[in-house]
């Protein structure tokens, strides 16, 4: 916890600020896939111990679909997007116009894995060229892995970098919504997990260092 | 009336029969069981990470390395009537959920943690009765301290009993 103790509101406004410019322009990537209005909430930042960061998305135990992929570069990080397990199947459905695609017993049509790949490349690229942008850093994103797993085994992953300094994680967290006939039936969260040496990065590339 | 003992992300517990102990959701965590063979009592830990030299933190977290949990759930269980010398392990957990190329040492962190346990339990001395690592799947595990049944859960895979 020791780093967090000296983060005072602003910074975790200028966490905020980068959530909603990145989903921002994530969110107008999907609209434009899907061609249907995609709403997001205003990014909540927490400091969550690692034992309560599974508890926000229902639980470890809970199973759900995700994306994962590393931020490299000049301030490294974790992206995940989860959904739930339904949502996933309802959005590869309409990307692929294949009603019959499954993620709940496998294997999984290869098609429809790489076209939800293919929406997590462009969500976190959108995402990651936008808060490049902002703050003048260079990120590259890794190649995106996809998993249907418990939640708490995935999240374990993104933490890692993390666990080495702290019990604790600063998530950016920002759920997409689509709108129109079929609101709501696809949804998902988008977590912005930087590691414990990227905040010192982001802040001093905004000019609100840390004392 | 039983319950169950919960143990969280890098943290760590006893139990004694008829209660039992789950650890939700590893990854590549790692979950260790230690129970004594004569007397129904058993610990668990959910570890995060090999060695506590990766530590960078003022305030460590025993539970979460692998090289300090092992020492700190032996003092815990000795504490409830265990014998250090009836002591035996099972583990589960250690996948790797994702398969990157980029070479990060930190995405290889599940196999790491598995030979990190097994190297402090053979310095223990502390038998390893069954084991089921590594992997793509996440997992969920639950011991009974008065079957020894270490039960585990798997997305898609079902469950076993090891």
């Amino acid at each position: 916890m020791e780093f967090f103790h000296k983060l005072k509101p602003h910074h975790l406004d200028v966490l905020k600020e980068i959530g909603n410019i990145g989903a921002g322009h994530a969110a107008t990537a999907l609209s434009q896939i899907l061609n249907q209005t995609i709403d997001m909430s205003v990014p909540a930042v927490r400091i969550v111990s690692f034992q309560d960061l599974p508890e926000q998305i229902g639980g470890a135990d809970t199973e759900v679909a995700a994306i994962f992929l590393r931020i490299e570069g000049e301030a490294p990080g974790s992206i995940f997007y989860i959904s739930q397990i339904k949502e996933a199947e309802k959005l590869i459905q309409r990307l692929t116009k294949d009603s019959h695609f499954q993620l709940e017993d496998p294997p999984f049509n290869e098609l429809g894995i790489s076209a939800f790949l293919e929406v997590g490349n462009i969500l976190a690229g959108s995402y990651l060229s936008s808060l490049a942008d902002f703050t003048n850093l260079l990120l590259q994103p890794s190649v995106p892995g996809f998993t249907v797993d418990m939640v708490g085994a995935i999240l374990n992953y993104g933490l890692i970098p993390l666990s080495e300094v702290s019990d604790y994680a600063i998530v950016i967290d920002t759920e997409m919504m689509e709108l129109g006939p079929e609101a709501g039936k696809i949804r998902g969260h988008f977590f912005l997990l930087p590691d414990p040496q990227s905040f010192n990065e982001i802040f001093t590339a905004l000019g609100v260092k840390i004392p | 009336m039983s319950n169950v003992i919960k143990v969280a992300m890098a943290d760590l517990n006893v139990v004694t029969a008829p209660d039992t102990i789950r650890t939700s959701g590893l990854g590549s965590c790692v979950g260790l069981v230690l129970y004594d063979d004569l007397r129904a009592i058993a610990g668990m830990a959910h570890i995060m990470l090999p060695s506590s030299s990766l530590s960078k933190q003022e305030k460590m977290n025993e539970a979460k390395y692998a090289d300090t949990a092992i020492p700190a759930l032996l003092t815990r269980l000795e504490k409830v009537g265990a014998r250090s010398n009836s002591l035996k392990a099972k583990l589960a957990g250690g996948a790797q959920m994702f398969s990157f190329s980029t070479g990060n040492d930190l995405m290889r962190i599940g196999p790491r943690n598995v030979e990190a346990i097994k190297l402090k339990l053979g310095e223990l001395g502390i038998p390893i009765v069954s084991e089921d690592v590594g992997g793509k799947n996440g997992r969920t595990i639950e011991f009974d301290p008065a079957s020894k049944k270490l039960h585990i859960r798997t997305v898609n895979k079902g469950s076993v009993d090891i």
